[in-house]
């Protein structure tokens, strides 16, 4: 402590104590530990994974040579891109119409509008295999098309975390804009575009980005949706490590991390991270 | 300015009830062409409903509302010829200045230069020019009503409806903006309609005050005869601060009356008072309309009535509590038979706050003219 003597400390800056620095340490070790680890060992020059013997970039050529794991990521990247599009748009509107009307029935839609988001995934997993299945899905359409199952299937658990994000900006909405843009000669088509929209835009992005995040890494329900010509990563990944683990599948992995932090920065960037910061 | 021939809105027999709540009741008032009305009343009494059904964002549940000589049922609000400045203000967050003022130009259809004109001719007017490209959220409170005072403006609507405009400003810019809100009234010659619950802004700005209780008009007049002649007890007793005593009409001739009041004594006045003889009657008067002074000073006698000028009514009493003001001084004093009576005086000079302190007898006496004597 003889170090920080220099300053004394406020009563509440707490982040100059030494115990809040060791936990704060700790609690970044504890989530990022087995991520770094995980990264280093991408580029260890083994064919096992445990000791390191040098390194190397070889992996990640082997990794995006690997024509079965790029197409399983193209697989993934389109059901969540296609899947964060459909949840944005289904989501944000039962967020406004819960919000804004009165119907029959009101309480029974909003109770269920988060149902997916309880349920076990498991279980929603082996409905949505027993429905596709009820229902005589076709299995043989081409690409994208036979992606349709699986996309459907993220829809589901994806879009009501768009509801929530969008109807928690939405509590913060001074009606009396919409009536000021009313008073001005709006009409109702004209309120929604120019004032609630932008009102609810970073709930939006927010919404967006965690359908895309959640799609991109959604194992469970996936691997009960997802037939022979539909493997996407994490379903891919989970079968190179049936085998071993090899680095190879970090290599792939780092990939994927790299991957959802960029989209994640440019999003906050296009945004402002300002924006993302008022929805929470 | 005023043309009495031709109300700019006729509000005939309006009502309105929220579920069993009467919020509106038989509300009948017109309102001229070019002139500062304001609503006044405390909250909760109906204005701002009376307001927002002018605009058209509440329905009447009876009577109806001409604007113009138009009735207004069944048209929505983005369809009336009003405009409305919103308590919060409502200047989208999301738009620049020059972008929320011209929104309205914009959904009308108005060409591209001709907005640009618009736009900076109603900044001008509100003395923003030059604030075009800014945010709301770079602007003081006070800024942002500009905006929604231009944004408003520059629609060139028949009324300009303002809900509580000022409630929101510290008390330096409140006094500043009542002055400039009359000013750009008379600049732009638009009808004002405002509603506020502050009697200082209702007397400094408007041409008319319709003062509102429990949803109906209590009295509807000039400032001055709001203040002076109020109807009733609830506008004596909401305009200003005045004190009242319960009595009875003993004495009602052309020329003179009298008022029996056990509080205050008998109370005599060189007006006639048009009520039964013998009624029971309020006589209000106003704090600063009584004179307040040492027993026997200037005469020595010890009569009160001879402390009092010729045709003056008087009384006597005790100073009980004092509160400095800097440039009045308010007393309450526990008169001889009990009652309290608050008397204002200004601070003519530096010292005059000294003259009586708490305990001393004093005599007061008014104009015979003073009191108001209500019948209800």
């Amino acid at each position: 402590m003889a170090l920080f003597a220099r300053i004394p400390r406020a009563p509440l800056e707490y982040s100059r104590t030494l115990w809040m620095r060791l936990w704060v340490g700790a609690v970044m070790l504890f989530l990022y530990a087995p991520l770094i680890v995980l990264v280093i060992f991408s580029f260890n020059d083994s064919k096992r994974n445990v000791v390191w013997r040098g390194f190397t970039t070889k992996y990640y050529e082997k990794a995006l040579g690997n024509d079965q794991l790029v197409e399983a990521l193209l697989n993934s990247l389109t059901i969540a891109a296609l899947a964060t599009i459909v949840s944005l748009a289904l989501g944000a509107v039962a967020a406004v119409m819960l919000w804004r009307f009165r119907f029959p029935l009101k309480g029974a839609v909003d109770g269920t509008v988060s149902l997916p988001i309880i349920v076990p995934e498991i279980c929603l997993g082996v409905a949505f295999l027993m429905f596709f299945a009820a229902v005589g899905w076709p299995t043989d359409l081409v690409w994208p098309f036979n992606l349709g199952a699986i996309t459907i299937a993220h829809v589901t658990f994806c879009f009501p975390f768009v509801t929530m994000v969008v109807r928690s900006r939405l509590a913060s909405f001074n009606r009396e804009q919409e009536e000021a843009a009313k008073d001005l000669g709006a009409s109702e088509w004209q309120v929604f575009r120019d004032v609630l929209i932008p009102h609810i835009k970073p709930a939006l992005v927010a919404g967006a980005l965690l359908s895309f995040t959640l799609s991109l890494d959604d194992f469970v329900i996936t691997y009960f949706t997802s037939g022979p010509d539909t493997i996407t990563f994490p379903v891919k990944v989970y079968s190179m490590v049936r085998f071993s683990v090899t680095p190879e599948v970090n290599a792939a992995s780092t990939l994927l991390i790299i991957l959802t932090v960029a989209l994640t920065f440019v999003a906050l960037k296009a945004q402002g991270v300002k924006a993302i910061a008022e929805t929470h | 300015m005023t043309d009495p021939a031709k109300p700019i809105i006729q509000i005939q027999n309006v009502s309105k009830r929220f579920g069993k709540v009467t919020a509106v009741d038989n509300v009948s008032l017109d309102i001229n062409a070019g002139e500062f009305f304001v609503l006044l009343g405390p909250s909760g009494c109906g204005k701002t409903t009376l307001l927002r059904m002018i605009a058209g964002f509440e329905l009447p549940t009876e009577g109806r509302i001409l604007i113009d000589g138009q009735d207004m049922e069944g048209i929505p609000p983005n369809k009336r010829p009003v405009n409305m400045v919103f308590q919060s203000y409502a200047v989208f967050p999301h738009m620049s200045v020059a972008d929320n003022v011209a929104y309205g130009l914009k959904i009308a259809g108005v060409k591209g230069g001709e907005v640009k004109d618009r736009v900076a001719e109603a900044l001008e007017l509100v003395k923003l020019g030059g604030f075009e490209t800014r945010m709301p959220d770079q602007m003081s409170g006070g800024q942002r009503q500009r905006v929604a005072l231009a944004r408003s403006l520059v629609m060139r609507p028949k009324v300009l409806l303002l809900d509580e405009p000022l409630s929101a400003l510290d008390a330096k810019l409140r006094a500043q903006m009542q002055f400039e809100l009359s000013e750009l009234q008379e600049k732009v010659g638009i009808t004002f309609v405002t509603v506020t619950h502050d009697q200082d802004e209702a007397l400094s700005m408007a041409c008319r005050i319709a003062v509102i209780n429990k949803g109906e008009v209590s009295q509807l007049a000039a400032p001055s005869d709001l203040y002076e002649f109020p109807a009733n007890r609830f506008v004596a007793d909401f305009v200003g601060s005045v004190n009242i005593f319960e009595g009875k009409l003993t004495l009602d001739e052309p020329d003179r009356a009298a008022v029996d009041c056990p509080g205050l004594g008998k109370i005599y006045l060189n007006h006639g008072v048009t009520g039964p003889h013998g009624a029971d009657v309020w006589v209000a008067l106003r704090p600063e309309k009584i004179y307040l002074h040492v027993p026997g000073a200037g005469k020595a006698v010890t009569a009160a009535a001879q402390d009092a000028p010729e045709g003056h009514n008087f009384a006597r009493g005790t100073i009980r509590g004092m509160s400095y003001l800097g440039d009045i001084t308010l007393f309450e004093i526990e008169l001889e038979t009990g009652a309290r009576i608050r008397v204002s005086r200004p601070n003519l000079s530096r010292r005059d706050q000294e003259d009586f302190t708490w305990g001393d007898k004093v005599s007061m006496h008014w104009r015979a003219d003073s009191p108001v004597v209500l019948l209800g």
